[in-house]
């Protein structure tokens, strides 16, 4: 069996005395998609953050290979190279045009010769059917385009692993689907993913295993179908059951 | 023919004092952008640093500033300190000072003011790319702060040349001040002198700012 790319042991955050992450501990395997759910609030974003270390914890540990990811932590712009993430507010750099905004940190971090990775963007550009808008800036955009422009941005880096913070939730219903079949693609692809998401066909399609947070704590981690189909527990009922609505006529 | 007063213009040296009135109103200006542009960047950073005492103190000086009309400051730097602390000041010197401690206040609220206008959200999505601090500044954060920055400092600079205006009052011998004597001068040869002058002056600030507030205008555009 092939080694986890990304452990979670233990890990405890609190805001002051309100916990967030509540002892959490789970492992991911190359090539798996993991999808994180639950109630607002739950903690989901606030495990993503912790997951590259863009939030301190109380304890416990996040592994990426052999490596420790921590808040200020040593090497963590190296260990952050290999982790990728996708924000909800897309955050592009506004000073720059599509392309700049994708060659920054691959030619000025990674120190990668510019053609080489721009080949490579305007490859990754064109697979989300965004290359004709490789000279635009990033106000020129939709919501939609600047989210896969924000995944290309991402990609370019060659990350191990990428994470999706809620990437769809500022999107209108029409852009979301947009943003959703670059993340199916990624996911036949092979990608190893971690996505924190409110859209539940979706996640049933793309996930290999649920996590479902409630609490900060994971109250349930199961396949998708056993998972949304048959949740064991009362909790997870609960909120799946916020999701459909019954007939009123 | 309607007599606008002009032929005065013409007259001895009168177009060569009026423009050096001028110039001593861009020394005044410019001497003060140059010195309150760094130091207003200095006190700008520094009030979006977390101490609540620089954070107050700071504040404190900015309202001060502000509240305070630009004449009563003038004033209370030409006559009051004079006065009171016994140094001799030339008017043009307290112009200075009492331009220096209005434009650096204004301009460290630009600066505070574009920093912030930066989401946190720029700041780690830079991190998140595997960024060090000092390249998201350098590549990130500094150039849109600078973007948002000169438009709105570029019209400070022309706020503060028409704002020199108002150092006749002590004593600075700057255009309108010059226009003032020549208009005098003049009173019983040319009594209508008053509009040419005046009109002259006008047409002198509009050339000193107008080029300025282009520049603004094309950046603030260019940059959107």
């Amino acid at each position: 069996m092939a080694e986890p790319i990304l452990t979670v042991e233990h890990l405890i955050k609190a805001y002051g005395e309100t916990p967030v992450l509540d002892d959490i501990s789970f492992a991911v395997k190359p090539g798996e998609v993991i999808v994180v759910v639950g109630p607002s609030g739950c903690g989901k974003s606030t495990l993503l953050r912790c997951l590259n270390g863009l939030e301190p914890t109380q304890s416990g540990r996040v592994r990426l290979g052999n490596e420790t990811v921590a808040y200020g932590g040593k090497n963590l712009t190296q260990l952050r190279q290999r982790i990728g993430m996708v924000f909800q507010s897309y955050e592009l750099f506004p000073h720059l045009t599509v392309l700049d905004n994708i060659l920054l940190a691959p030619t000025k971090v990674q120190k990668r010769p510019k053609d080489e990775v721009q080949k490579e963007a305007e490859a990754l550009l064109d697979r989300v059917g965004l290359l004709a808008k490789k000279n635009s800036y990033p106000r020129e955009l939709s919501g939609g385009q600047k989210q896969r422009v924000a995944i290309v941005r991402a990609l370019c880096m060659h990350p191990e692993i990428l994470l999706f913070d809620e990437v769809t939730a500022a999107l209108d219903p029409e852009m979301v689907r947009e943003v959703l079949d670059v993340m199916l693609d990624l996911a036949k692809q092979g990608r190893t993913m971690i996505i924190v998401t409110h859209e539940m066909q979706f996640a049933r399609a793309i996930a290999n295993r649920v996590i479902f947070l409630d609490g900060g704590k994971i109250v349930e981690e199961a396949a998708p179908a056993d998972f949304f189909d048959h949740p064991k527990t009362e909790r997870a009922q609960r909120f799946l059951r916020t999701f459909t609505f019954d007939a009123v006529k | 023919m309607l007599d606008l007063g002009l032929d005065v213009l013409f007259k001895g040296k009168n177009l060569a004092r009026l423009l050096g009135g001028l110039g001593v109103a861009l020394k005044i200006s410019a001497t003060s952008v140059l010195i309150s542009l760094p130091l207003g960047i200095l006190l700008g950073v520094l009030m979006t640093f977390r101490s609540p005492i620089i954070k107050a103190i700071l504040r404190l000086y900015l309202e001060f500033i502000r509240i305070m009309p630009q004449m009563v400051l003038l004033f209370l730097v030409y006559f009051g300190t004079t006065r009171a602390f016994g140094w001799n000041l030339s008017g043009e010197t307290a112009s200075v000072i009492v331009f220096v401690l209005w434009g650096t206040a204004e301009m460290s609220d630009l600066v505070r003011g574009a920093l912030i206008a930066i989401p946190k959200h720029q700041y780690e999505s830079a991190e998140a790319l595997g960024m060090s601090r000092a390249q998201a500044y350098w590549y990130i954060i500094i150039p849109q702060t600078v973007r948002r920055l000169i438009p709105l400092s570029i019209n400070l600079i022309t706020r503060m040349i028409k704002t020199t205006s108002l150092v006749l009052m002590i004593g600075v011998v700057e255009v309108i001040k010059v226009a003032q004597q020549i208009i005098e001068a003049n009173r019983t040869a040319s009594p209508n002198a008053a509009f040419g002058i005046y009109l002259t002056v006008f047409v002198l600030y509009f050339f000193a700012c107008w080029p300025i507030s282009l520049l603004a205008s094309y950046l603030e555009k260019k940059w959107k």
